[in-house]
């Protein structure tokens, strides 16, 4: 525009404008980076000191503690060392958290869809309040219920199940022993996710934009053509997320699965078998009566479940953090 | 102009009419019919039979009409539908049982002495009118107190980071706290018994305890805190600064009395979470049986423990026991709960 | 079925067309429009130049009617006594400043008002003789034949641009066996297929503003509406785009009923036959005045009309 006019001027460099904050904000910003920086440490540090302690089982279990299944003290009289090793609890573990997610997610989902897109106005208020008090109910509740009043009949459908698909390997029966088993933990932990996967799903539903949904009823669509077509497709990754972080928190359950599953030290792929694992209700289980040398395998199975649960809510977080950012 | 129009009257004709619902009304009256042949005829049998029944010809039944009525498009619709309908009645059924069986057991198992005697003199096997949960109850509070007083101020110091200082750490502090708020209770537990027990050479006590409640109150305190912080508008602050406040002054003379319901939501959220842990007291407070006032030396009791004690005894007294300790364990959290509701929905109508 | 196949002969169903309505084939009217160019910029001017080289529209058969339409959200009334009908093979433009209900009244034409939850109405909305707020009618039926294109482009971006095209095929449940032809039709009607036939499979959302929105237009058409509403479809685009459009109504109404809301009285001058001129004093809306384009423009009978179309208003 002005090149005809000052052929010789150029755009100058832009100002380098400086702040030096007073005194009292520096203290300020002192103080409050010193509390964000908490959280950091925090979690290194819980890192740190279950390996620092932890390090004197696994350097002498080696490999051999992470897939290990027997948990044995040592028996000085007999010169037998102790062998301690995680492996079926953690197969454990992975097994009553992933029942737990097909048990809970498809009901979370389905009552997170209810809530956003089916349910009339006066039942919404109510539904969400009862979603948001099982979140608040305390584990132990959870593993007390589980025991006395669930179980009972879960034990009657687990004979059914069996009765009609045992021919399937997962419902096979060994032993006809019905009581405190994964397919029970599952269900308790599945009642347990739900309303974190709920609120989860519900919110990435609620964030559908409006004008495809418009688009999609305006062209014909049906609710659940709809539902299919925008919010689904919009959703799937927050959904994801969602059912994540719900097995994240099943995956770290101790009370509530201690209750109702029976700790066998062997890997088994009948569900419906008392005979499970979990390394958290194991810890709990061993730590009592633990010697030092136990305490040293217990907290690193503790470290083993830290990162194993670290590692889940990291990916969770990640899906979750990405879909919100769209 | 308009004086000769009639007054017209609001219509929904949308709405479903009497005439049409009728043919549902029919198919559900057909629903049940069925399904009580059914569960009289075939083996499937019991309360668990005829939900099982009930929902198969629940779905069969609406579909069917749906596609008779109109067609494939409609009758999957219909078929979804009803399945929401499942789903969402799956997650009203075990809470309805768990607050029943907790007030049906619970409530039973309370007695007169339940908070002015604790467990010392008393065998957990004991009928109920002697003993009580004294011990626990001031367990719980001194665990619960002190964690709060520790974790909130760090808390909201995080949340404060990120929003308002927003560091150059705030993106990876921020993801910490999150994958904070996955760190199992009991791994919580192990590490506070294995620095304070274990490095520092401690015994059990209240503190211990309430270290361990510290580490899971932090995140929910830090994430709950974070998106109130958020949710306060810029012009806020810009109009602070302006004035000439220094950022300190706009942060705590106008950010946080803003915020201040928010603030207190989050911290009564955090309460809530860590009233009813388990894992982590299991480790590090040694559950007494006796009242113990000393928060930093002894072993110390606290609802979870106590209800966890008497469940691993077994007996039927040591059961009613649990129930009975579970019973005012969910009045407690119930009131957190209610509380925080309150302040949240009173920060939702200041705005 | 015999829209699709004329679609494809355009020649053939624009010259029994012009019979019917005046209206020559719009491609020779706007090279004409461009070798003439009008010298002067009024409303009236455009109008006129527009009818005088198409000639009077001639009605032709209702396509869908609006009867004393009243509509209310709560308690609050905001269209009162609206009555138009909205002849096929012509275009209706619908003017007024705005919040005086015009997007209103067209999501009651396809019953999508009803999504409001405090929303009401009155009145009937006929087409092809039935009302289509009778008890126990199809309403997904209904908006597959009245179809809509809305202001912001909403393309399904989860979709590729052939399965944006047959979205509309596949939530009705409806099965072609040329699904290819149709998808050509579609965009070469909508005016997109030569610059997206190479690159169909690619998501919708690549698209820019105006080519996302002629892709809904053409989404529109594939499930072959009889009425196609429009509600300020180029008021997100730059001029370009909307000239484009204006290109692709005035071909499309050859084979369909338009009804399009605007805020822009040289866009309504530009393409429709038809204009209604809506106006709320702060009460609820009103329809002021429903004549052919050339009139409203040039000789309004109503003084409220012509202060807004002098630009005195709104």
């Amino acid at each position: 525009m002005s090149s005809t006019l000052a052929p010789n001027k150029t755009t100058p460099a832009p100002r380098v404008i400086t702040t030096e904050p007073r005194f009292t904000d520096k203290v300020f910003r002192a103080v409050v980076t010193t509390g964000g920086m908490i959280s950091l440490v925090l979690l290194g540090l819980i890192g740190f000191f279950l390996v620092y302690n932890g390090f004197g089982a696994m350097r002498e279990a080696g490999l051999s503690f992470l897939t290990g299944f027997d948990w044995v003290d040592a028996v000085p009289e007999e010169n037998q060392p102790a062998a301690y090793g995680v492996g079926a609890m953690l197969y454990g573990t992975i097994v009553t958290g992933i029942l737990a997610m097909l048990m809970g997610v498809p009901i979370a989902v389905g009552t997170a869809l209810f809530l956003s897109y089916y349910a009339p106005e006066w039942l919404k208020k109510p539904m969400v309040v009862i979603v948001d008090v099982m979140a608040a109910i305390p584990s132990i509740v959870y593993g007390l219920w589980g025991y006395f009043v669930l179980m009972p009949h879960a034990e009657y459908w687990a004979k059914l199940i069996h009765k009609y698909f045992g021919f399937i390997p997962f419902f096979d029966m060994p032993a006809p022993v019905f009581t405190r088993s994964p397919f029970i933990a599952g269900m308790v932990l599945a009642i347990m996710i739900t309303p974190i996967v709920t609120a989860v799903s519900r919110e990435v539903f609620a964030q559908t934009p409006l004008e495809r949904i418009q688009a999609a009823y305006a062209l014909g669509a049906t609710k659940w053509s709809m539902i299919k077509a925008v919010v689904i497709p919009y959703g799937r990754g927050g959904v994801i997320g969602g059912a994540m972080l719900g097995l994240g928190r099943a995956l770290g359950e101790t009370v509530a699965v201690y209750t109702v599953l029976n700790l066998v030290y062997d890997i088994r792929i009948e569900v419906l078998l008392s005979a499970g694992g979990s390394v958290a209700s194991m810890i709990v289980n061993k730590f009592g009566e633990a010697d030092s040398v136990e305490l040293q395998a217990l907290m690193a199975a503790g470290f083993v479940l830290f990162l194993v649960t670290l590692a889940v809510n990291f990916v969770a977080n990640t899906i979750i953090n990405k879909t919100a950012r769209e | 102009m308009s004086q000769t129009v009639l007054m017209m009257k609001p219509q929904r004709p949308w709405k479903l009419t009497p005439k049409q619902i009728l043919p549902d009304a029919i198919g559900a009256l057909f629903t049940v019919a069925a399904t009580l042949l059914l569960v009289a005829i075939t083996p499937l049998k019991g309360k668990l039979g005829f939900a099982l029944v009930l929902i198969a010809m629940a779905i069969t039944t609406v579909t069917a009409i749906s596609w008779i009525r109109r067609d494939r498009k409609a009758a999957m619709n219909s078929t979804t539908t009803v399945l929401v309908y499942i789903a969402a009645s799956f997650v009203i059924i075990p809470l309805a049982s768990v607050l029943y069986e907790i007030v049906r057991l619970g409530a039973n198992a309370l007695s007169f002495g339940m908070f002015t005697a604790d467990m010392s003199q008393t065998a957990s096997d004991s009928p109920l009118n002697e003993g009580g949960l004294l011990h626990a109850l001031i367990g719980t509070a001194y665990v619960v107190t002190f964690a709060t007083i520790l974790s909130t101020p760090i808390g909201v110091l995080t949340a404060l980071y990120i929003v308002e200082v927003k560091g150059r750490f705030a993106g990876v502090v921020r993801f910490f706290v999150q994958a904070m708020s996955g760190v199992p209770s009991i791994v919580a537990g192990l590490f506070i018994f294995a620095v304070w027990m274990v490095q520092l050479g401690n015994a059990y006590s209240a503190v211990a305890g309430a270290f361990a409640l510290t580490v899971l109150m932090i995140p929910t305190v830090a994430r709950t805190s974070e998106e109130v912080l958020k949710l306060i508008p810029g012009d806020l602050r810009e109009a602070g600064l302006a004035l000439g406040a220094t950022q300190w002054r706009t942060v705590a003379m106008v950010i946080i009395p803003a915020a201040k319901s928010g603030l207190i939501t989050a911290v009564i959220l955090g309460i809530a979470r860590v009233v009813g842990e388990t894992a982590p007291l299991l480790l590090t407070i040694g559950g007494a049986d006796a009242v113990n006032l000393n928060p930093l030396e002894g072993n110390m009791s606290a609802f979870p423990y106590h209800v966890w004690k008497n469940l691993l005894i077994g007996s039927e007294n040591a059961i009613s026991r649990a129930w009975q300790g579970v019973f005012v364990l969910m009045v407690i959290v119930l009131i957190f709960f209610a509380l925080a509701r309150y302040f949240g929905a009173v920060k939702g109508n200041k705005k | 079925m015999s829209n699709q196949e004329d679609s494809q002969n355009p020649n053939n169903r624009k010259a029994d067309m012009s019979q019917v309505t005046g209206k020559q084939e719009s491609g020779t009217t706007s090279r004409t429009q461009a070798a003439n160019p009008v010298a002067t910029h009024s409303l009236s001017d455009v109008a006129n130049a527009r009818s005088a080289k198409q000639g009077q529209p001639i009605v032709g058969a209702t396509g869908l009617e609006a009867r004393n339409i009243h509509a209310w959200f709560g308690s609050k009334h905001v269209l009162e006594d609206i009555s138009m009908d909205f002849f096929s093979g012509t275009v209706t433009a619908l003017i007024g400043p705005s919040g005086c209900g015009k997007s209103t009244f067209i999501r009651i034409l396809n019953r999508m008002h009803e999504f409001i939850p405090t929303a009401a109405l009155a009145g009937q909305v006929i087409l092809d003789g039935k009302d289509v707020y009778e008890p126990g009618v199809d309403v997904t039926k209904i908006r597959l034949r009245v179809g809509m294109v809305f202001q912001k482009p909403n393309p399904f971006p989860s979709m590729t641009i052939k399965e944006n095209v047959l979205s509309g095929l596949r939530l009705a449940q409806i099965k072609i066996s040329n699904a290819d032809e149709l998808l050509e039709s579609c965009l070469k009607r909508a005016g997109l297929w030569n610059e997206v036939k190479d690159r169909l499979d690619e998501y919708g959302g690549a698209l820019s503003g105006g080519q996302q929105q002629r892709l809904c237009i053409a989404r529109s058409l594939a499930v072959n509406p009889q009425v196609l509403l429009m509600d300020e479809p180029c008021s997100a685009l730059d001029p370009g785009s909307t000239l484009r459009i204006e290109e692709t109504i005035r071909e499309l109404s050859s084979s369909m009923s338009i009804v399009i809301v605007t805020h822009n009285m040289q866009q309504a001058a530009r393409v429709s036959d038809f204009t209604g001129f809506f106006l709320s004093d702060g009460g609820p809306g009103r329809l002021i005045e429903c004549s052919t384009t050339s009139e409203i423009f040039t000789n309004p009978k109503e003084k409220q009309t012509e202060d807004y179309v002098s630009g005195r208003f709104g």
